[in-house]
């Protein structure tokens, strides 16, 4: 059975269904529980459900301690940037405790980060940044895209028994969806083949999977049947349904909000040549934004990013139907 | 516990301290031998803090150290096999060589760690305290850092949030004067740690930290009151760092103390002449537990030469928890 539900409340009722399956599971963060009708303060204490002062590196450390000591903290952060100002505790000591120790500890904990909030947030508030953290050994990387992914991987996030950095979109806060009932876990490393097609392979990232979806759909229009893949998690990165896909289609097209250098979609890409070069019948295309910080005056922004047209076009490249300079 | 002595406490302080004097030199020579191969940092000259406060605390309460960790370690219980494998990167260290000097881990004597970047690990603690807290126990978490952490924002937001939720830990600077390679005077105009955490209201006091009898009696206080609900306490504690800041450091900043003076500061030399005053130590007592430490270190270095170094496969197998 399931349920309707916008993607942000899918997150909420996961981290409230293991509080309640699982007593070492903890809540901190800036600004929740600031008043006594807060629901997870009511359901499960102030012990267990706390508010932080604005101390990121404090709050994140504790975290770490926390976890290491046993339990299984979220962490929320709002916006992904927050976790920045915490980078020597997010990347440097969470992350590396379990290998250092010779397999000794655990770290069980959970960062939720809020990302690309592109409507008016600019600069220090839009940040597609999780490829800063793809590439950090011990880091586990979560991009919903769904409500129903949005639960299943918060689920698995608490579940695991590793740092895992879990960044929701923002501009997918109140995209309903279909959310299954009661326990719903999402395993890691299993990518989503959100639309099947043959003639190319699109793969989005968190916003931009609705975003290749909306593309698909006017390709096909014309003709063009183009598979869409969300990985889901890229942090570990199921480069197999890509290469598999790439193995059917011959034809890549990355699409994700980050900027383009260092980003996930440059993985992936990378990944695609070094073990799928002999598939490919095309250069793969990388449909980012530009390599700029997100400005704030409304069509700026949205000249920044990537949107329908821009992979449509790409697309079209990678088929040879559209001249290669855009 | 009071400021008594007998010769139960006492020679264990003794004991501790040499044990520490021992393995730190000798990681020294192995150091200069290549044998111990990465960075190290040593603490002798500092035992008496280490001594005076790991030998109060149980082994469910947790410690957590810094870069110059083997004397906390130590104290805490690591086995000195263990700790000098781990120096030597080999597979039966401590950490199966994959952490070394900087990182020591022993969750077996709850020494739950040492991280290398300086105040990193001070809000580590606080998680540690608050998961006992959480649990029902009144088991008290300790972290040693050094003055040059107290600059750090990282500092002031764990005192800030020690005190704003009355977290059982208890910071203990070790005050050697010295951040690094430069001394306090060029960090900050604030001269006493414990000056620097006046505002939050929690207990703090600064000891001769070359006094293991002042450190102890100090940290004692403060670790009664920890456990019994009281909140946090901050213990600093001014010492010297015999030895560079790490071996080999040319130490053109400063000037070596005088061979004359060191035996007045000794916090060994110092608490052997005190037990010899107060009688509860015989006369024979320091040779012997000089030599002892010695022959335990070198049983150390010997066990450690056996082990292995680390299988290829174990850096594959522990990037991640499964």
């Amino acid at each position: 059975m399931a349920h309707e539900l916008p993607y942000i409340a899918a997150i909420g009722e996961a981290i409230s269904e293991e509080m309640e399956r699982d007593e070492s599971v903890l809540y901190f963060g800036q600004n929740i529980a600031t008043h006594e009708e807060d629901p997870f303060l009511k359901q499960f204490g102030p012990d267990r459900v706390r508010v932080t002062p604005i101390s990121e590196t404090a709050e994140i450390g504790m975290a770490v301690g926390v976890s290491i000591a046993g339990f299984r903290p979220v962490v929320e952060l709002y916006m992904a940037e927050f976790m920045l100002v915490a980078m020597d505790q997010v990347v440097n000591e969470a992350n590396r405790f379990h290998y250092m120790s010779g397999g000794q500890v655990k770290v069980p904990l959970v960062m939720k980060a809020g990302y690309g909030f592109t409507a008016g947030w600019a600069g220090q508030h839009t940040g597609t940044i999780y490829g800063m953290f793809m590439g950090v050994p011990g880091l586990k990387v979560v991009v919903p895209s769904t409500a129903a992914d949005a639960k299943g991987l918060m689920t698995t996030a608490i579940r695991d028994d590793n740092p895992v950095a879990y960044f929701h979109h923002y501009l997918l806060t109140l995209e309903h969806g279909e959310v299954p009932d009661g326990e719903y876990a999402v395993p890691f490393g299993r990518a989503n083949v959100a639309r099947k097609g043959g003639d190319v392979t699109i793969v989005g990232i968190g916003w931009t999977v609705p975003r290749a979806l909306a593309a698909a759909e006017q390709l096909a229009a014309d003709g063009v049947d183009a598979e869409v893949i969300d990985p889901r998690t890229l942090n570990p990165l199921d480069v197999d349904t890509i290469l598999e896909s790439v193995a059917k289609t011959g034809r890549l097209v990355v699409v994700d909000q980050s900027t383009r250098h260092g980003s996930a979609a440059a993985v992936i890409a990378a990944e695609a040549a070094d073990a799928g070069f002999g598939s490919l019948k095309a250069p793969v295309k990388l449909v980012t934004a530009l390599e700029a910080t997100v400005p704030y005056s409304e069509p700026m922004e949205q000249y920044l990013m990537p949107d329908d047209p821009k992979i449509v076009n790409a697309v079209q490249q990678v088929l040879g139907n559209a001249p290669v300079a855009a | 516990m009071s400021g008594q002595l007998d010769d139960g406490p006492g020679v264990e302080l003794l004991r501790t301290m040499w044990r520490i004097r021992a393995f730190e030199e000798r990681v020294g020579q192995l150091a200069r031998a290549n044998e111990v191969h990465g960075l190290v940092h040593l603490s002798s000259g500092s035992e008496g803090v280490a001594a005076g406060v790991c030998g109060q605390l149980r082994a469910d309460d947790v410690v957590y150290s810094n870069h110059r960790a083997h004397g906390h370690a130590i104290a805490k219980g690591a086995p000195l096999a263990g700790v000098m494998a781990e120096l030597m990167g080999r597979d039966g260290g401590l950490c199966r060589g994959m952490g070394g000097s900087m990182h020591l881990v022993d969750v077996a004597h709850g020494f739950l760690g040492a991280t290398g970047v300086v105040g990193g690990n001070v809000p580590l603690a606080l998680g540690s305290a608050l998961a006992g807290r959480l649990a029902g126990g009144d088991q008290v978490a300790v972290v040693f850092f050094g003055d040059g952490a107290v600059q750090g924002g990282i500092f002031v937001e764990s005192v800030n949030l020690a005190t704003l939720w009355e977290l059982p830990v208890i910071l203990v600077c070790e005050n050697n004067g010295f951040a690094e390679f430069t001394p306090r005077s060029a960090h900050t105009n604030v001269e006493r740690v414990s000056d620097v955490v006046a505002p939050y209201g929690l207990e703090r006091e600064t000891v001769d930290g070359n006094d293991v009898g002042a450190v102890r009696e100090t940290f004692a206080r403060f670790l009664a009151a920890a456990r019994a609900g009281g909140g946090p306490a901050l213990l600093e504690c001014l010492t010297h760092r015999l030895r560079g800041h790490y071996e080999g450091d040319p130490q053109l900043y400063r000037e070596a103390l005088a061979a004359e003076e060191w035996q007045q500061l000794d916090p060994i030399l110092r608490f052997q002449r005190r037990g010899l005053e107060e009688g509860w130590l015989d006369a024979d007592a320091p040779a012997r537990l000089e030599q002892e430490a010695a022959d335990e270190v070198e049983e150390a270095v010997r066990v450690a030469r056996e082990s292995p170094f680390p299988p290829a496969g174990l850096t594959a197998e522990l990037v991640y928890a499964p």
